[in-house]
């Protein structure tokens, strides 16, 4: 039996109160063992992008427990889940989310400075193809190598957990695999669970795990046997 | 209702809080100008209706004796509407809560009927009835000073005879509305009093029986002042006649208006300033806001509505927002207008009053919202329009730092990444930066010149009663006596020093301008009150010449070199031609200091004195008082303290008050740039911010990006602000001085400094409200919203 990197015990999100409040969780219970690539798959509203920004440390379930190893993120303080997202988490969004008067290199710096255990920053953009264009600016980037820097920098911390929303979203097929190559390395090399919430059912064939949510709720989880790698998928 | 329309109110709806503070800058600025300009037109047209409903006379012609008869022959000089011959006297009212007597001026009344002209009102008590010649009114303000009232005796000396006398009642005179005593110039309601009594008992008192010493006229509509002077002049020259004045002369009108006249240049010159700054902050903060609107115009576009209609939408938000400010300043202006016109009136003696507002005020205020903000809001949409929908709803490319980002690559060994992130802001953007700064540094700026103005004050204080003025006791005699008075003073046990002084009323002509003034005659090796030039060092009075302040010397456009011509309004009346060899600063009052036996040889009144000065040993002070009492010679004794007080009361109640209110919304304004400026920065790097605590920042690290930012700005804004702030006070400075007291720009360190950490304590209260809605952001919202 695999160590268990997540486990959620009953998650409820509510937003909002009375005949107005949308239950975005309602009760999930899931485990997700350490060391898998897992894609969350659902449509638009179905829980899942919530899911991840609560056991990312980022928002704060209505009611319900959820573990990180042995702890429970639910009875954290504001200043524990800080230093949890600071030590074990790396984050890569849709829109990069980088700051635009640093560059590529001064932006994984960023990350470096402050965690535990970091790797050379220039190392982490090499992991992701960018050795050449360290000095650059955001600016002077293309979406799919902005997305990949904000990936160096979530990656350069040597993170224990990786989540990405829609980490292809803003990209074409091309730079999409590349980005999704990028994950799958982070994943072998640096044994880090990946997390990838999407809508794109056909990258689902890359993951160990596949989570389909629907309502707020789990309703299946697909063991996958037979992995693909990034280049095999259909986009 | 259009859709547009919904959207405009749930936008204003949804923006509240800060369409509240850009409301509140505007609203301060037009506030304070409707403010000061109701006040001044209110001052002035309650002014004018007392004077009316009282009568108050348009010339006042003193003469030594003039038989009843002139009045008929003063009638009848072609303009003049009407006369009222009457006898006015000094006296000295005995007050048991006072060591010195009072000097006090007697004012006949008809026996029968009511005054032609200057009328009293009276608030408590009766008229007098003339069958009783030991009733006499007495004025309000002096009596309310000393507690007394009708129905209470007082004893007075009149032309060398003490009586007693009975209130029957109080009463105010447009004529009075100040009173200073002789020889002095700031006026108090304690230190000179005014009594009513019948023309037939004050007549008895001073050997006035079928004569008058005073005539006072007033003129028929379109009748030539200057005219009707010279005929006066002509009629009672043979009487005695010393020179009929106009109403613009006299004393209690002239320092009414030239407090008035105070109020109307600083409400022409401060609110301007204020309204500048607030419309500069307006205009910053609109283009902000319509910037980060970028998106939906964008959408709007996309839907198909023309810039037209789209740059309409727009302008009815910051139409709402700029009319909204401006109204409510409009109605911040009255309603703090007519609480501080209640104050004023209180101070003017006004027994009623005339409110009225400046409709040309509410104009420029709200014209001046509505120019800044439209030029806010319309310059940026300018720029939104370039972009086609498609590109102005994109979320926005990350902002190009790749060409200053190498300005600071030999600091970047020293410097953290977050420490990067402000300093890149800064050199990347250095426009809206230099917005920000000049912003703090306006708020700075205001901060610095009313600081310096309270300074200011303080100073005009110390330097007129620890500098210029050395005595302790100023003594003025009955009339221009022989200088062995000045032996006797000498002689006095426990009086130091005595230094003798000459005053001569005089007008003072140069050119077609002149001006009623007093010269003022000092001993040249004068050491306890003496001209002192703007370095504050003597200037030696040289035989013969006249040395002018220099406020009077701006009066009459005259410059050492000049020659003047001096009427001399006392004894033979001479018209004399005296060069002015130097301008003399001062703060209180204008003086005209000559050599005083330079000034006695041109009068050829040789040794004459009519007052002297004197330190005195404090410890025998009450001895020297009761002994000064007694000297026959003695008019009055005024001591420097009482006077100190008194012009304290007149700088903290009179138009000077009227600092206190500019300060606080100096300070209002201040707050609201710096805070605005915390507000737009945040909301600038909301995103960024949030993307910090995501990776792992705490909110203090989070909050470094930004609140160094403000500190940065703060710092560059405190010079440039300090500089433009010691220029603003020169304009606010000369809207506070008048006539009567001259305000200094003083550099003042200490002033710099409290301005200073009014502007850091702003950033730091500004700083802990942004940190504040840092530490409540949800990072998840705040990562979802675009830029």
């Amino acid at each position: 039996m695999k160590t268990l990197a997540f486990s959620t015990k009953g998650l409820t999100k509510v937003y909002g109160e009375g005949r107005s409040a949308v239950h975005a969780l309602r009760g999930v219970e899931l485990d997700i063992p350490q060391g898998e690539i897992v894609v969350l798959l659902g449509p638009s509203g179905s829980g899942k992008s919530t899911l991840l920004n609560i056991i990312g440390g980022l928002d704060r379930a209505t009611a319900g427990d959820a573990f990180f190893q042995d702890q429970n993120l639910s009875e954290m303080t504001d200043k524990q889940l800080t230093l949890y997202r600071r030590n074990y988490v790396g984050f890569v969004f849709q829109f990069y989310n980088l700051m635009p008067s640093l560059t590529a290199r001064e932006n994984v710096e960023l990350v470096t400075e402050i965690a535990r255990d970091p790797m050379d920053p220039d190392e982490a953009l090499a992991m992701v193809g960018l050795s050449e264009r360290v000095d650059h600016f955001p600016a002077q980037l293309s979406g799919g190598e902005q997305q990949r820097v904000a990936i160096a920098r979530a990656v350069a911390k040597n993170p224990t957990v990786l989540f990405c929303d829609e980490p292809t979203g803003a990209l074409d097929s091309t730079t999409g695999r590349a980005v999704l190559n990028v994950l799958k390395d982070v994943n072998e090399k640096l044994g880090a669970t990946v997390l990838i919430v999407t809508h794109a059912a056909s990258q689902a064939a890359m993951a160990d795990r596949v989570i389909h949510f629907a309502d707020g709720a789990i309703r299946e989880v697909v063991v996958n046997e037979t992995k693909l790698t990034p280049e095999e998928i259909d986009w | 209702m259009s859709p547009l329309d919904h959207k405009l109110l749930r936008d204003l709806w949804r923006m509240k809080g800060q369409a509240f503070a850009i409301g509140m800058v505007i609203a301060v600025g037009v506030g304070m100008l409707v403010m000061m300009t109701g006040l001044v037109t209110s001052l002035k047209e309650t002014r004018a209706a007392y004077y009316e409903r009282y009568r108050l006379a348009d010339v006042f012609a003193p003469v030594t004796r003039a038989p009843d008869r002139m009045a008929g022959r003063l009638a009848a000089i072609e303009g003049v509407s009407a006369v009222e011959p009457r006898v006015v006297g000094a006296a000295l009212i005995d007050l048991i809560d006072t060591d010195l007597p009072v000097q006090a001026q007697a004012v006949s009344l008809p026996d029968f009927h009511s005054p032609r002209l200057n009328d009293v009102f009276l608030t408590d008590g009766r008229m007098i009835d003339s069958s009783h010649t030991d009733e006499i009114l007495l004025l309000q303000s002096f009596a309310n000073v000393h507690g007394l009232r009708p129905g209470d005796h007082i004893q007075a000396t009149m032309n060398g005879a003490r009586r007693s006398f009975r209130i029957v009642g109080l009463a105010q005179s447009p004529e009075f509305l100040y009173t200073t005593a002789p020889g002095e110039l700031i006026p108090d309601d304690a230190r000179f009093g005014v009594i009513w009594m019948s023309r037939s008992a004050l007549a008895a008192a001073y050997d006035m029986q079928g004569a008058f010493n005073e005539a006072l006229l007033s003129l028929s509509h379109g009748a030539s002042e200057a005219a009707v002077l010279d005929a006066v002049d002509r009629l009672l020259g043979s009487y005695g006649g010393t020179g009929a004045y106009p109403l613009k002369d006299q004393m209690s009108n002239l320092f009414v208006s030239q407090e008035i006249g105070e109020l109307e240049t600083s409400s022409k010159v401060v609110p301007p300033i204020f309204l500048a700054v607030a419309a500069f902050l307006l205009y910053i903060v609109i283009n902000r806001m319509v910037q980060s609107e970028r998106e939906e115009i964008g959408l709007m576009k996309a839907f198909g509505y023309t810039n037209i209609e789209v740059v309409a939408h727009y302008f009815k938000l910051v139409m709402a927002i700029a009319i909204g400010g401006a109204l409510a300043g409009c109605l911040m202006g009255i309603a703090s207008g007519r609480a501080l016109i209640q104050v004023y009136v209180a101070y003017f003696k006004f027994p009623f009053l005339v409110f009225d507002l400046d409709p040309a005020s509410f104009v420029i205020g709200v014209s001046v919202s509505i120019l800044s903000a439209s030029v806010g809001g319309l310059l940026v949409l300018r720029r939104v329009f370039g972009l086609t929908p498609a590109s102005a709803m994109r979320a926005p490319a990350p902002a190009d730092y790749s060409r200053t980002g190498t300005i600071g690559h030999a600091l970047n060994r020293f410097l953290d990444q977050t420490s990067r992130m402000v300093l890149r802001r800064i050199t990347r953007q250095p426009a809206r930066m230099a917005g920000a700064v000049i912003g703090i540094a306006c708020g700075m700026a205001l901060s610095v010149s009313i600081i310096t103005i309270y300074a200011g004050f303080d100073r005009i204080i110390d330097l007129t009663f620890n500098v210029m003025d050395r005595s302790d006791v100023t003594v003025s005699f009955t009339h221009a006596a022989s200088d062995t008075t000045i032996f006797e003073l000498r002689r006095m046990q426990g009086v130091t020093l005595v230094e003798p002084v000459r005053y001569v009323p005089v007008v003072l002509r140069h050119g077609l301008i002149s001006r009623r003034s007093v010269i003022t005659g000092l001993s040249p090796d004068a050491r306890l009150v003496r001209a002192l030039d703007a370095d504050l060092a003597k200037i030696p009075l040289q035989n013969g010449g006249i040395v002018l302040a220099s406020a009077l010397a701006d009066i009459l456009h005259i410059r050492p070199g000049d020659m003047m011509t001096v009427e001399v309004r006392e004894g033979r009346q001479p018209a004399l031609q005296i060069p002015v060899t130097a301008v003399a600063e001062s703060l209180l009052g204008s003086p005209a200091y000559m050599d005083l036996n330079a000034l006695n040889r041109v009068l050829r009144e040789p040794n004459r004195v009519s007052g002297a000065y004197l330190t005195i040993d404090k410890a025998r002070a009450s001895k020297i008082y009761t002994a000064l009492q007694d000297m026959p010679t003695v008019a009055g004794v005024s001591l420097k303290s009482d006077a100190e007080i008194a012009f304290k009361v007149l700088l903290d109640t009179g138009a000077g008050a009227i600092r206190y209110v500019m300060g606080a919304i100096a300070f209002i304004i201040t707050f609201g740039i710096v805070y605005n400026a915390a507000r737009i920065a945040y909301a600038e790097r909301s995103r960024d911010l949030a993307s910090l605590r995501v990776i792992g920042f705490t909110k203090g690290e989070a909050a470094f990006v930004l609140l160094g930012e403000l500190a940065i700005v703060t710092l560059i804004a405190l010079p440039l602000g300090a500089l433009m702030g010691y220029y603003l006070s020169f304009g606010i400075a000369a809207g506070f001085s008048s006539e009567i007291y001259q305000i200094p720009v003083v550099f003042d360190s200490a002033s710099y400094g409290f301005a200073a950490i009014v502007v850091i304590g702003a950033a730091v209260v500004s700083g802990w409200l942004v940190k504040r809605d840092i530490d409540r952001t949800e990072l998840v919202s705040a990562l979802k919203t675009r830029e």
